[in-house]
């Protein structure tokens, strides 16, 4: 007997219970009612996002496939392909830190290598509360270390390379962190699996881990906001086999290989429901499966369990009939479970048994492609800053430089990217800490290089401009290492889309991003919204991340790092300009004034794409003999990291500009990039041709950093001091 | 010369290291699957890194069980070369190959960086082409990679010249700085950083090569 009690509790509203009634012609069971109330979850389904994920571009002449799939394919020349995408495990994280960030891990794995790609790459964008708050700075610590080590053990175990990501803190995040994990494989064209079942009369196959009851309802879970009973939630998030998965890898990569297998796909949110529904939607069949067949972890458990249990290692395979041997022999080897549970049918129904009896009779496209679809009310963005500026008047420029350089966001992330291993699979070129990670495709003379971007104070103050922002911040960084980038995929962090100032932010930043990737040609291949990010009606920072890929020659990169004294520095985009407006949301803002104001930095989008390519001719014509970008901290900061290499290679810079010291030093205006070289001539015959400014900005010096502005010496420090502080905040704090 | 690198579940730098003996080595290397009962026509054997068996027990614990140890042993018992990199070494140690024990990192904290080392020793098939003192440079990658031994063992290893390589900047708590040893017989060696991964330019350091080349030439000379 379905209640109104039974329908609320499955987070389904009435509406949506009597679409089901009207697609099914009757009374959903019980099992039915789980399995429509995950499939239509947020977390499944997209309903408040899907409308507006259509504004993004996803096509382009090297896309192979866009959004629907696993992941998103670009074809990278040669015969070869990369798989990539960025996924959210935000709320599992937080209820149980360590499992939590290792399934997001292992989840993004499973998407890249259902699809038949191994997977070369993994970074993590992660959003924390402060560490030293003293109220929540214990929890926010537990989480972060919680977070990292689970990330490490997943990656290490499977053999994934962790090549980088981002660490931010913000008060915001504090009772609802965010673990966006992305993972990126490399295949060979020909070779790509789809998740879709054909062929009726053709095999289902279930292998990997056993079912049990862990995970169930984890999608549900993931559409909700938090409470302050969510910590009874901790068996709703699954536990992580990274050994099991590293055995499915292999397996199912040698699987393929048979050229028996038709389609196959990852179990992951909503487990086996999920995976059977989307095949069989995809491919426009039935799929019909018997539970009895199911291996299972626990006894007892009933078709409800079965159907929801979000188990992990686990993936649902449709072999070509007669051949199922040849598939199920290799799972054999590997010591993996594979057992033929149902078959491909023609009527298109998702069509379980239990014990004989049928307990679901779905259509696969009511559970797939019939969800609903709102267009949510959305009004002004929320803020809750000022436009108006603070009175701020600096009084020692080099200890705000200093204090920069060690504050939560900007200091050194060693300590965490040293607990991942980085370089297994001997394919990385350029290791955590550069401005892009670099991978090298070993088959084919390509490197892949990636960046992760999203400024979640950017899109508090503005997030149409803040998405923007964060596509050519990442293109930059691309370019910086020489890359061209080719295309994205984007992880949408946002609070409660029912909210109407919620989902304006949702709705902006989308179209920003739409706008930003259509221009830097971009297109967004694959991803992830995460809604309701809020704990006890308090909203996270509307957080869009955003990751890049682009390609470039396999090659030494160039460093970040000044590498000798007495060569040009030449700041390329020029000092770039900045007002009170406009200074509001950067990072001095934050570390030095304690302060949220105004917009973000503004972007010309014309003139960032120039800067771009300018760079990468220099990169590709071996004239910047080191190059950083720009970003968090402006241009002090930049200057302070490049002078952090293990020669402590400083510089000294002279300018002549009305900006007033503040601003000149730490706005963090785009379309930036300070180089170093030996031949500034061929640097400015290369900015010229691309029309953008090639500033001389001084020369590199032995072990100082120091700022000069018409004669007014600005900063003058020792690096060593600057780079001790830098170095070791992240672990002082974590010491509480 | 030909090198068998073996396969456990879990094992995961396999194909580097099979990348760096048939690439940048340019000799020819095949797979050993962990039930193999010989290791065939292979004149060396690596034992890779990675986590046999998901490592759940202990690092090697259980790998030292699967059939090709069986074969492993009585290979190394012939006087055959074999190197245990990382967790080839955790399994080389649980397997009495080699003594000690490799426990928790200090600092529990599993560490992925480059690490100088110091080569104590060049009287060995896996040195012989350094030079005595040679400062080399790989990664390690491990969270239970402090060597440990009692006081005895570390005595003989340090009196019968078998400690290859030490730590210039200890990184886990090893005793003795200890990285790297050798079997008493020198044919077998263990060392928890990865000279697979030092093997080229583009990786940071080709110091790796040092070790591969010292076998080739060992092997050579028993050979000609």
């Amino acid at each position: 007997m379905i209640t109104p009690e039974l329908i609320a509790s499955h987070q389904l509203s009435q509406e949506e219970y009597d679409k089901i009634v009207a697609l099914l012609g009757r009374e959903p069971t019980y099992t039915e009612l789980g399995i429509f109330s995950v499939m239509w979850s947020e977390h499944c389904s997209y309903k408040s996002s899907r409308l507006h994920l259509k504004k993004l571009p996803t096509r382009s002449k090297l896309v192979v496939q866009g959004p629907g799939e696993n992941a998103g394919i670009i074809d990278i020349g040669g015969g070869y392909a990369i798989a990539f995408k960025i996924e959210s495990h935000n709320h599992p994280s937080f209820i149980e830190p360590f499992q939590g960030a290792a399934t997001g891990v292992g989840g993004i794995l499973r998407d890249i290598f259902t699809m038949g790609a191994r997977p070369i790459a993994v970074m993590d964008s992660l959003r924390f509360g402060p560490l030293d708050d003293p109220l929540t700075g214990p929890r926010n610590r537990r989480i972060l270390e919680g977070v990292v080590s689970g990330i490490a053990h997943y990656g290490n175990c499977f053999g994934v390379p962790t090549v980088g990501g981002e660490c931010i803190f913000e008060p915001s995040y504090s009772g609802n962190p965010l673990v966006n994990v992305f993972a990126l494989g490399v295949f060979k064209k020909d070779e790509i699996f789809y998740a879709r079942a054909s062929g009726v009369g053709n095999p289902v196959i279930y292998v990997g881990a056993k079912t049990g009851r862990d995970g169930i309802h984890g999608a549900s879970m993931a559409s909700a906001e938090f409470s302050e009973e969510s910590s009874q939630k901790r068996p709703n998030v699954q536990v992580g086999d990274p050994f099991m998965e590293k055995l499915l890898l292999e397996a199912c990569l040698e699987a393929m290989q048979t050229g028996a297998i038709v389609g196959i796909q990852d179990m992951g949110a909503a487990g086996l429901t999920c995976s059977t529904c989307e095949m069989g939607s995809r491919g426009g069949v039935g799929i019909e499966i018997d539970l009895q067949l199911v291996p299972q972890r626990a006894t007892g458990m009933t078709p409800y369990e079965i159907m929801l249990s979000e188990s992990q290692e686990r993936m649902l395979l449709v072999a070509e009939k007669g051949r199922e041997g040849e598939v199920l022999a290799v799972y054999k080897k590997w010591g993996l479970d594979a057992v033929i549970i149902g078959e491909v049918t023609g009527d298109g129904m998702l069509r379980v048994r239990d014990h004989g009896t049928v307990v679901v009779e779905i259509p696969n496209r009511a559970l797939a492609d019939e969800a609903p679809l709102y267009d949510r009310p959305h009004s002004k963005p929320r803020r809750d800053a000022p436009m108006e500026a603070p009175q701020f008047r600096s009084r020692d420029l080099g200890g705000d430089l200093t204090a920069l350089v060690a504050s939560p966001d900007l200091c050194s992330k060693r300590w965490i990217w040293e607990q991942y291993d980085h370089v297994v699979r001997t394919n990385t070129i350029q290791i955590p800490g550069g401005d892009a990670a670099i991978v090298r495709v070993k088959e084919t003379g390509t490197s892949v290089a990636m960046a992760l971007d999203g400024n979640g104070r950017y899109a508090h103050l503005s997030p149409r401009e803040a998405a923007r922002l964060a596509v050519a911040e990442c293109c930059r960084n691309l370019s910086v290492v020489g890359a061209l980038p080719v295309a994205a995929t984007n992880c949408l962090n946002f609070g409660n889309p029912e909210r109407p100032e919620i989902m304006a932010q949702l709705v902006e930043a989308i179209e920003g991003m739409g706008e930003a990737c259509r221009f830097f040609e971009t297109p967004i291949t694959g991803g992830n919204v995460s809604l309701y990010n809020e704990t006890l009606g308090d909203p996270i920072f509307p957080t869009p991340v955003l990751g890049v890929v682009g390609l470039m020659p396999t090659g030494a990169p160039v460093p970040i790092h000044f590498q000798k004294p007495g060569q040009a520095v030449i700041l390329l985009g020029g000092l770039g300009a900045c007002d009170d407006t406009r200074f509001g949301g950067t990072e001095y803002a934050k570390v030095v004034l304690g302060s949220l104001w105004g917009l973000p930095p503004a972007l010309d989008m014309d003139y960032e794409k120039r800067v771009q390519a300018a760079v990468r001719q220099m990169v590709a014509e071996g004239v910047a003999i080191s190059a950083h970008d720009l970003s968090d901290g402006g241009l002090a900061v930049a200057l302070a990291e490049a002078a952090f290499g293990p020669a402590e290679v400083g510089a000294q810079l002279e300018f002549s500009s009305d900006l007033r010291p503040e601003f000149l030093l730490f706005h963090e205006g785009p379309s930036r990039i300070l180089l170093s070289t030996e031949r500034p001539d061929e640097v400015r015959r290369i900015a010229a041709e691309h029309q953008v400014e090639a500033l001389s900005a001084g020369e590199t010096v032995a072990g100082r950093v120091a700022v000069r502005n018409r004669g007014e010496s600005l900063i003058d420090l020792e690096v060593r001091p600057l780079r001790v502080g830098w170095a070791g905040a992240l672990e002082a704090s974590l010491r509480g | 010369m030909k090198f068998g690198v073996v396969v456990f579940p879990g094992s995961n730098c396999d194909h580097d290291a099979w990348y760096a003996v048939s690439r940048s080595l340019g000799q020819p290397a095949e797979f050993l699957w962990h039930d193999a009962a010989s290791v065939g026509d292979c004149d060396a054997v690596i034992l890779p890194g990675g986590f046999a068996y998901g490592d759940y027990l202990r690092c090697g614990a259980i790998a030292k069980f699967s059939p090709v140890m069986r074969a492993v042993k009585e290979f190394a018992a012939s006087g055959g070369l074999v190197l245990g990199i990382c967790n080839g070494f955790q399994i080389l140690v649980e397997s009495g190959l080699l003594p000690g024990a490799l426990i928790r990192n200090r600092g529990l904290k599993f560490i992925c960086r480059p690490v100088r080392l110091r080569t104590e020793t060049t009287n060995s098939p896996f040195t012989s082409a350094a030079s005595p003192g040679q400062i080399l440079t790989f990664s390690i990658a491990h969270g239970e990679g402090c060597y440990f031994a009692d006081e005895r063992t570390l005595d003989q290893l340090e009196a019968e010249d078998r400690v290859v390589f030490r730590y210039l900047d200890n990184p886990n708590g090893s005793l003795g700085d200890i990285a790297g040893i050798l079997s008493e017989g020198r044919n077998v060696m263990g060392l928890m950083p990865h000279p697979e991964r030092a093997c080229e330019p583009l990786m940071g350091s080709s110091d790796g090569l040092v070790v591969f080349q010292s076998m080739v030439a060992a092997f050579a000379a028993c050979h000609t």
